[in-house]
């Protein structure tokens, strides 16, 4: 690696919590709003992908210690299982509920089982480009030295 | 703006499949991207273009767009992503394994 | 609503999800892959007990009433063809499990094989042609990486020309789906095929329509099967012959799916282009086959052949020679699965498929010499065996059928002289490789084949039942044909009173 960028490294410390706080609300808003799990898993690779551009690849290993083809699996497991939840209770395959909660600090909250589908959604893709990208990069390391 | 997307739409599909056509890896696998992007605008131009809120009728809206093409597009979108990807990555292995990225020079590959 | 006819779907999709997910443990991971095919088997029967009892089994996913929400559905036609590939499968994975090499397990060869087994079962069960398109996506993508898995040469470069080809003409797939959706504003296949119906099927549609059939001709290798030999030709045994069985006729089913419920206003047309496309196919393949110098080409143009005398009795268009179609489909599936497996055992066996060089493996390897035998019999089309019933029926059908277009003597003269060929090619295999002077000794095999003939037994089994149990199979593959030729049957399942 070439020498760090202090420059870029002190503006990604701040904008990698930025992205992912927009992340999670692009994922969270995505029943009613432009958003949902695909976005949402995308930006988090983003910020991931900066934190990569701007520091080394071993640092950001160890702040993300799995392994992202596995976590890929799991999130389309979760998205599976959300569909297949409707088939216990005798509903058609995909079938959706919504529940409506109040909780104090953030008043009325819509919770649908759509946003469990989004999240398992979110993480395969995070998970897959999370994977492209680690499969190149390592390489050009190995190849380099 | 049918007419002008129709004309941008054949314009895609000719650079695509000019680059296609070319023997360098990396050319192949943007024509095959190109293409794809042209068939996308392809579907949301026969699916109607027009302004409009999201079709939820229950909230009043009474002007709304067709929803089926985005979500074609977006499905679309999402499968080209992995296949342009599984390309890259192919292209790479395949540099470093064969030393190239002509397809006329791996023509002469026997199994082995 | 039946919540079954997911379940050939989901239950690979899981069981790939899991064995990607706990990949530490090749023994689990084998006993899972093998689980989750034999449950599939078991779904895919009962499916088809239901469908063939209470007719054709529908399920609106998320509750969502036919041409607006995503249907599954489930006729005779999907559940015999559901059966039929869960058995090929647990043939080619009990053969992979000998065979494919410890490197392929431990990376994803597993959830790779089920993901693909997903993608066929839900092509069969799906009732609109953009789920279609997905499910074809999920198979290819998984047939990509399991072609190039491994990364050898050979593969790498087949990998690449086969991924470019099939991502164009999946964007010619996406073309004419789009075009449908301009016309007509649904790609439900029952609402699409009633509102052609209603509307007739202009020239416009029948551009349509030609358009899908040079898409599926792509996938299925009919006429256009330039891609097919070296893409068959490089991945391990297993895999080949997984694709080899399942992946062109996935594209074959497309066809008599799409050619019966929706675009079957204008014979004249598409079937007599099928008519031609498939004489074209198996002559052109057949002389491949008989001029091929490596086991693994020959058995790739053999496939090609296949698709295109199933194609011929779609062409032909009479009840009897579609019900033939779909009896040499489930033999021509079973069967070539049998064949690139046993090709494969030689090749495993030998250490290369260059069929000068081997010679007299009868003498230490005669069952696998016989089952080799029976196949290319069965495959020629010879009675007890499995591809008679089929041929038969279709060039009875062509010979008899198709008056008024003068009839199709030309397209059986073809089946015929291509039958012919097919038993040339492979008895050229069988003599040349298994009678003669034994060159090779046991001690100097490249490799064992120990346990790999049991899943070839499966087959034959099954395939000889399919043969000899013709009259037992009869009646339910004469319903499956029965729903393709009387589209109303689909249409008053998938839309209920909306006729």
């Amino acid at each position: 690696m070439k020498g760090k960028d202090v420059i870029l490294q002190t503006v990604t410390k701040m904008a990698a919590y930025i992205i992912l706080a927009f992340s999670v609300y692009l994922l969270a808003g995505g029943h009613h709003n432009p958003g949902g799990g695909f976005v949402g898993g995308l930006m988090v690779a983003a910020a991931v992908s900066l934190l990569l551009l701007a520091y080394d690849i071993r640092i950001v290993r160890t702040g993300f210690p799995f392994d992202f083809k596995t976590l890929a699996a799991v999130g389309v497991l979760i998205a599976v299982m959300t569909g297949m939840g409707s088939l216990i209770f005798g509903e058609p395959f995909l079938s959706q509920n919504i529940f409506h909660l109040h909780i104090p600090v953030f008043g009325h909250i819509e919770l649908a089982t759509s946003l469990l589908f989004d999240i398992g959604v979110a993480l395969a893709v995070f998970g897959t480009a999370m994977s492209i990208i680690y499969m190149i990069s390592e390489d050009t390391c190995a190849w380099k030295r | 703006m049918e007419t002008l997307m129709s004309i941008l739409i054949g314009v895609l599909f000719t650079i695509g499949v000019y680059l296609i056509l070319e023997r360098k890896l990396l050319r192949i696998i943007l024509g095959s991207a190109i293409i794809s992007h042209a068939t996308h605008l392809l579907i949301i131009t026969m699916g109607g273009l027009k302004k409009g809120d999201a079709p939820l009728l229950a909230l009043g809206k009474t002007s709304y767009a067709d929803p089926l093409p985005q979500a074609l597009i977006l499905t679309a979108i999402v499968i080209n992503f992995a296949i342009t990807a599984f390309l890259l990555v192919l292209a790479y292995r395949a540099h470093g394994e064969l030393g190239s990225d002509d397809m006329e020079s791996l023509k002469d590959i026997e199994h082995e | 609503m039946n919540n079954l006819v997911v379940l050939p779907l989901l239950i690979p999709m899981l069981g790939g999800l899991i064995t990607a997910i706990f990949r530490k443990n090749i023994i689990f991971r084998r006993l899972l892959s093998l689980l989750a095919i034999v449950l599939t088997g078991a779904a895919s029967l009962l499916l088809a007990a239901q469908a063939s009892r209470d007719g054709v089994q529908l399920l609106e996913m998320g509750g969502w009433p036919a041409p607006f929400g995503i249907v599954f559905v489930a006729d005779m036609f999907s559940a015999l063809l559901l059966v039929t590939s869960s058995l090929v499968a647990m043939a080619c994975l009990l053969f992979a499990f000998r065979s494919i090499g410890e490197h392929r397990e431990r990376f994803y060869f597993y959830p790779l094989f089920l993901f693909l087994i997903a993608g066929v079962n839900g092509a069969f069960l799906t009732g609109d042609l953009f789920n279609l398109f997905v499910c074809f996506e999920v198979i290819l993508l998984a047939s990509y990486v399991l072609l190039s898995l491994g990364g050898t040469k050979i593969q790498l470069r087949e990998t690449i020309k086969y991924v470019v080809f099939n991502a164009v003409s999946s964007m010619l797939f996406l073309v004419a789906v789009a075009y449908l959706y301009a016309v007509f504003g649904t790609l439900n296949m029952a609402h699409l095929a009633q509102l052609v119906a209603e509307a007739g099927q202009s020239g416009f549609i029948s551009v349509i329509a030609v358009l899908l059939l040079i898409v599926f001709s792509l996938k299925s290798a009919l006429f256009l099967f330039f891609w097919l030999p070296g893409a068959y030709g490089a991945p391990p045994v297993a895999v080949a012959a997984l694709f080899a069985a399942l992946l062109t006729k996935v594209g074959v089913y497309a066809i008599l799916r799409t050619f019966t419920l929706i675009f079957y206003h204008q014979p004249g047309l598409t079937h007599d282009l099928m008519a031609v496309l498939a004489a074209l196919t198996m002559l052109l393949a057949g002389l491949g086959a008989v001029s091929g110098k490596d086991i693994r080409s020959i058995l790739s143009y053999n496939v090609i052949i296949g698709v295109g005398f199933i194609i011929a009795g779609l062409a032909v268009f009479t009840l009897d020679s579609v019900i033939g179609s779909i009896y040499y489909l489930m033999h021509d599936m079973l069967m070539k699965a049998l064949l690139f497996l046993l090709g494969g055992v030689i090749i495993i066996i030998v250490g290369h498929g260059r069929l000068q060089e081997i010679s007299g493996l009868i003498r230490n390897h005669p069952l696998t010499g016989w089952l080799f035998f029976i196949t290319a019999l069965a495959l020629t089309g010879l009675p007890p065996w499995s591809g008679f019933p089929g041929k038969v029926l279709i060039i009875r059908q062509a010979l008899a059928g198709g008056a008024e277009h003068g009839g199709y003597f030309w397209l059986a003269g073809i089946a015929l002289l291509s039958s012919l060929m097919v038993l040339y090619s492979l008895l050229r295999i069988f003599i040349n490789g298994f009678w003669g002077e034994t060159v090779l000794p046991r001690a100097m095999e490249k490799g064992s084949a120990k346990g790999l003939l049991y899943p070839c037994l499966i087959l034959t089994l099954a395939g000889a039942l399919l043969g000899i149990g013709a009259e037992l199979f009869y009646p339910y593959i004469a319903l499956a044909g029965n729903g393709l030729m009387n589209p109303d049957i689909y249409l008053q399942a998938v839309l209920g009173e909306v006729i």
